[in-house]
């Protein structure tokens, strides 16, 4: 897995975001078994505590749930990660949208540019 | 109980103040940045922990314990400077270390050389710079401390072999050990550490969590040091 971490946001919620991603995108199945936190932190390059932390917010969320002596692993409820993933989506609509206003299109407009992609995709042309 | 604590710890070399009045403790299983610029204080606070240096008046306690045979049994210390003796053997540094420290783990030693490739049979004066670098630092994680003391580690070595030391310290990590890392390459080092000091003309600047002060400030720790240590 790639990391990434930005420098001005605390890195556990960035370790956390990209587990989450993990998680719904299926790289990281429901029911799965997740890595243990001394190669999550390896992996990553980051401070195990960090680790610790972003494991815990996840069990938090119930995203995540840990088994005493053989470690972390998917929630199995499905529904539940089709709830984060519903959240995710959202989200990153509601930040395309907010940018594509910033340039100056309306919600129509935005509307009306999405299909039209896609058209121009089944078209198989490159011109809008 | 706390692995390291300073009391009012002052340290002058003559008349001139290099430690002024430090107060800190540090927790078992933490990674903590000392940071600072140069002349700042950062290796003698490291060398009075050692007992290599002794305070002008306060304290350094390791354990509870004053520097002294007991706490040099349980301090694992990487100087700035190499001690190695160019003509030793790697073969002559590893009896060395287990002769040394009971705590030193040649197995791991000897694995960790393994997997860099390089040879026991390898004269130091024969290995490159960040080679010898890379031989000194695993001669010092490969002990079972409680407190690794780590003046400069990354400075003056490529970023292909500060990853490797990172990973080391990583890799080592112990909850029932802190390890100390003194450096100013902070942007490299960060994401490892726990916490950080910034150390100001021989004072505590600021002690905060890595994560906190990214929150706080909504910087990282190295845009954060510029902008206290603004010249």
């Amino acid at each position: 897995m790639t990391w990434r971490f930005e420098p001005d946001r605390p890195i556990y919620i960035q370790l956390q975001e990209q587990l989450k991603l993990a998680i719904v995108s299926g790289q990281y199945p429901p029911g799965g078994k997740l890595p243990a936190v001394r190669d999550l932190a390896e992996d990553a390059s980051v401070n195990p505590n960090t680790v610790q932390r972003a494991l815990a917010e996840l069990e938090r969320e119930m995203l995540v749930y840990a088994q005493r002596t053989s470690g972390r692993f998917v929630t199995e409820e499905s529904e539940m990660i089709e709830k984060i993933k519903t959240e995710m989506a959202l989200k990153l609509v509601d930040e395309f949208v907010s940018k594509m206003a910033a340039i100056g299109y309306s919600k129509d407009e935005t509307n009306a540019m999405l299909t039209k992609i896609e058209e121009v995709e089944e078209r198989g042309d490159t011109q809008l | 109980m706390a692995i390291l604590n300073c009391n009012e710890l002052r340290k002058s070399y003559g008349s001139k103040v290099a430690l002024n009045g430090i107060n800190l403790t540090i927790e078992p299983g933490r990674i903590v940045g000392l940071l600072g610029p140069n002349g700042s204080g950062k290796t003698t606070l490291i060398k009075i922990c050692t007992g290599l240096l002794t305070p002008t008046s306060g304290q350094a306690l390791i354990n509870g314990m004053s520097p002294g045979p007991e706490t040099k049994a349980i301090v694992s210390f990487l100087p700035e400077a190499t001690y190695l003796n160019s003509w030793m053997k790697v073969s002559h540094m590893l009896s060395f270390f287990k002769d040394f420290y009971s705590d030193f783990n040649l197995d791991k030693a000897q694995d960790m050389l393994r997997n860099l490739g390089i040879s026991e049979k390898d004269a130091l004066r024969s290995l490159s710079k960040g080679t010898k670098e890379k031989v000194q630092l695993i001669l010092v994680m490969a002990r079972e401390a409680k407190l690794y003391l780590l003046d400069e580690p990354i400075g003056g070595v490529d970023p292909a072999a500060r990853d490797y030391i990172l990973n080391t310290i990583i890799k080592n990590y112990n909850p029932d050990a802190s390890v100390v890392i003194s450096t100013h390459l902070i942007y490299d080092i960060e994401q490892v550490l726990d916490d950080v000091i910034f150390l100001k003309n021989g004072e505590i600047a600021l002690s905060s969590s890595v994560d906190d002060l990214r929150e706080n400030h909504g910087m990282s720790v190295d845009a954060y040091f510029r902008e206290v240590f603004r010249c």
